[in-house]
């Protein structure tokens, strides 16, 4: 059986792409990829499209190997891989929305991001005429006493946009078929030709709560296509703040379930703490959410002894506070009857997916980049990875108590070994190629990135984790009644505007 | 579960009173704020949250409006569900062509007269996404806005500073 290496030689091989190998494939090893990933053996990692080329990012779990395929689509098409692998329909329909480029055999050729909304087609291949704009076509769900409930794109709390149809037999949900794009901002096009800094800008905006991820993922792969690294104590307080947002959300989210469970003093606890996060990271790095601290070739700024003490402080008062939370959430039986066994979903899935984050990890996908894909400073720091197989509401909520517990002992150990010294690298202003992946609150990010000779960026595409949980969530509450559907939605809390860019 | 409800009663209301020098100033604009929205209202206020695009990072704060340190609701500030039990709109974003006939619908929704706040730059006037073929940069490209309130995410307290402006306001639209 051929290996993703033996693919990878077998192609034209990206002489500057960094750290992982990319090379040009024809249609026959393409395919040939899809198949891999639909026999399971391989992961997606991402798929995304230029003006005259695919790429499909793979994971090979045995190999321990990460390459990305390129094709070459001069009469803009390609072989569908999401006729063979579920998991790229939607990102396969994004690039036909957005470069005009065709997967053939598609099983569905709905548009995914594209609305009939910009004016016009392609928008960044060739732009076609805008096609008359066609009502969407949902999927069919037929048969004596199903009626479909239409909710969205705005909804009644203050949450982001999207719409969620679901055809319903009394109480119990037959089917639910999401339709998203609405925070479809154009984020790609926005991109191409802006200089780095910019750029870095636009990546921490992708998708708020995770704006200290994605400015990661993009400095690391901004770094990698320069062949650059950041001084230590740069790399250390960009670990610091990516463990004050875990934190953050975290105790966000977790309230937040159990106030979907009418457990509303749980909500008013961890929203304290959530905001103790926020107030400490705003003393050390001058913004609540810490946007725009982290920068291709370093950080913005630095921790000042303040920032020390108030980080300190904010990890003392959570470890009195959570241990009686977590009590509190696993004492309560009212809560709990509303959290167990509610919205499943089955480990075979997570896995084909290739579902990160706490989702896959409540369903057995034992995937954390901080440390199946190690980069600095996590190579050097202790923690652990909970996984566990149940896949339902509290197995979810389970998953955030432990990785509550990891970010504030993390916290504790960046603090005491936080090495001195500078906080930026310059930038030669080069070209190049760069990949990265870091492990967000939700999950993995992918950013990849080629850089013009002149130093800006020809094209970056940036994967967040729910593009692969959404379709789960589709899954998950099949069978569940209506009403749970907001607990289930919020312990994925997948990002709409991540995903719709 | 009772220990926890009794330790809540004895420890008192973290709402914030007083010392350091943010604390002040939200105990300054809670009794601003509760000062004119007695005097131009009499009553309470109602508030639709729209996103319009946005990047998630203004509702993340528009949320931390109603944790136990601001408590929105003690000003007789709260958030609805619907547009139809709305005075105010507070929208978000940039304003995505994919999201513009619901801004627009949702505006008409709501009865009159009413409000609109748009909060964040990307409210203002498309902030970092403005120029491209997805937005249309701004909330006013989109409805009428009656207050802007900057920042990228606003914080809690410059919000709070916002809804306080709006009710200060002398010249109401009455539409
Ligand atoms: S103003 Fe800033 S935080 Fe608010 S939506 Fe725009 S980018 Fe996000």
């Amino acid at each position: 059986m051929t290996t993703l290496a033996e693919l990878i030689r077998q192609g034209r091989p990206a002489p500057d792409h960094r750290p992982w190998p990319r090379a040009t494939v024809d249609a026959e090893r393409w395919r040939l990829a899809g198949q891999r990933l639909a026999e399971g053996d391989w992961t997606l990692l991402s798929l995304w499209g230029e003006a005259a080329a695919a790429h499909m990012a793979l994971r090979d779990p045995q190999e321990g190997m990460i390459a990305v395929l390129s094709l070459d689509c001069t009469d803009r098409r390609f072989p569908s891989i999401g006729a063979l692998h579920a998991p790229a329909i939607r990102l396969e329909r994004t690039m036909n929305d957005l470069f005009g480029l065709a997967p053939q055999g598609a099983a569905d050729e709905r548009p995914w991001l594209d609305h009939g909304r910009w004016g016009h087609g392609h928008p960044l291949g060739d732009r076609s005429e805008a096609a008359a704009a066609r009502p969407y076509e949902f999927l069919a769900a037929e048969g004596e006493g199903l009626h479909q409930i239409p909710v969205g794109p705005v909804h009644a709390g203050i949450i982001e946009p999207g719409h969620f149809r679901f055809t319903a037999n009394g109480e119990a949900v037959v089917r639910l078929e999401q339709r998203l794009g609405y925070t479809h901002k154009g984020i790609d096009g926005l991109m191409m030709g802006a200089d780095l800094e910019r750029a870095a800008k636009l990546a921490g905006r992708v998708s708020g709560d995770s704006t200290v991820a994605y400015a990661l993922a993009f400095a690391r792969a901004a770094e990698a296509a320069l062949e650059i690294a950041p001084p230590a104590r740069a790399v250390w307080l960009r670990a610091l703040m990516a463990e004050m947002e875990r934190l953050a959300n975290h105790f966000g989210d977790i309230g937040a379930i159990c106030n979907d469970a009418s457990f509303s003093v749980m909500q008013a606890h961890c929203q304290t703490l959530r905001e103790q996060v926020l107030r400490a990271a705003n003393t050390g790095f001058g913004h609540r959410l810490m946007r725009d601290r982290i920068l291709p070739g370093g950080v913005a700024a630095d921790l000042g002894s303040d920032g020390i003490a108030a980080i300190r402080a904010l990890v003392a008062e959570a470890r009195r506070q959570f241990p009686t939370l977590i009590k509190l959430y696993d004492n309560s039986a009212s809560l709990q009857d509303r959290t167990v066994s509610t919205g499943v979903v089955k480990p075979e899935l997570a896995r084909r997916f290739g579902c990160g984050g706490y989702i896959g990890r409540a369903s057995g996908r034992d995937f954390d980049t901080r440390r199946s894909l190690p980069y600095a400073p996590y190579d050097q720091l202790a923690f652990e990875v909970t996984v566990l197989t149940e896949g339902d509401v509290n197995a979810r909520v389970w998953i955030r108590i432990r990785e509550v517990e990891q970010s504030l002992a993390l916290i504790e150990q960046i603090l005491d070994r936080l090495p001195a010294g500078e906080l930026r690298t310059a930038l030669p202003g080069a070209g190049g190629e760069g990949m990265a992946m870091v492990e967000g609150f939700r999950g993995d990010i992918l950013a990849w990135l080629r850089l013009g000779a002149d130093g800006k960026v020809a094209r970056c595409h940036l994967r967040d984790p729910s593009w692969f949980q959404w379709p789960l969530l589709e899954a998950a509450i099949e069978g569940n009644i209506v009403a749970d559907f907001p607990l289930c939605n919020k312990s994925f809390n997948c990002s709409y505007s991540g995903h719709d860019l | 579960m009772h220990r926890i409800l009794f330790d809540n009663l004895v420890k008192g209301a973290l709402t914030e009173p007083a010392p350091e020098p943010e604390d002040a100033a939200l105990a300054e604009l809670a009794a601003a704020l509760q000062r004119s929205a007695r005097r131009k209202l009499g009553r309470s206020l109602s508030i639709r949250e729209i996103d319009a695009g946005s990047c998630n990072g203004c509702e993340l704060e528009i949320h931390a409006l109603g944790n136990p340190f601001y408590d929105l609701e003690r000003f007789g500030l709260r958030f609805v569900a619907s547009p139809r039990h709305a005075d105010v709109l507070l929208v978000t974003g940039p304003v995505t062509r994919n999201m513009q006939t619901a801004l627009e619908r949702t505006y008409r929704a709501t009865p009159d007269p009413k409000w609109v706040v748009a909060a964040g730059d990307c409210a203002l006037d498309g902030g970092m996404f403005a120029g491209g073929y997805a937005c249309l940069g701004g909330v006013s490209a989109a409805i009428p806005v009656d207050l802007h309130i900057r920042g990228c995410p606003p914080s809690p307290l410059q919000l709070l500073k916002g809804l306080i402006a709006l009710l200060d306001m002398d010249k109401v639209r009455n539409r």
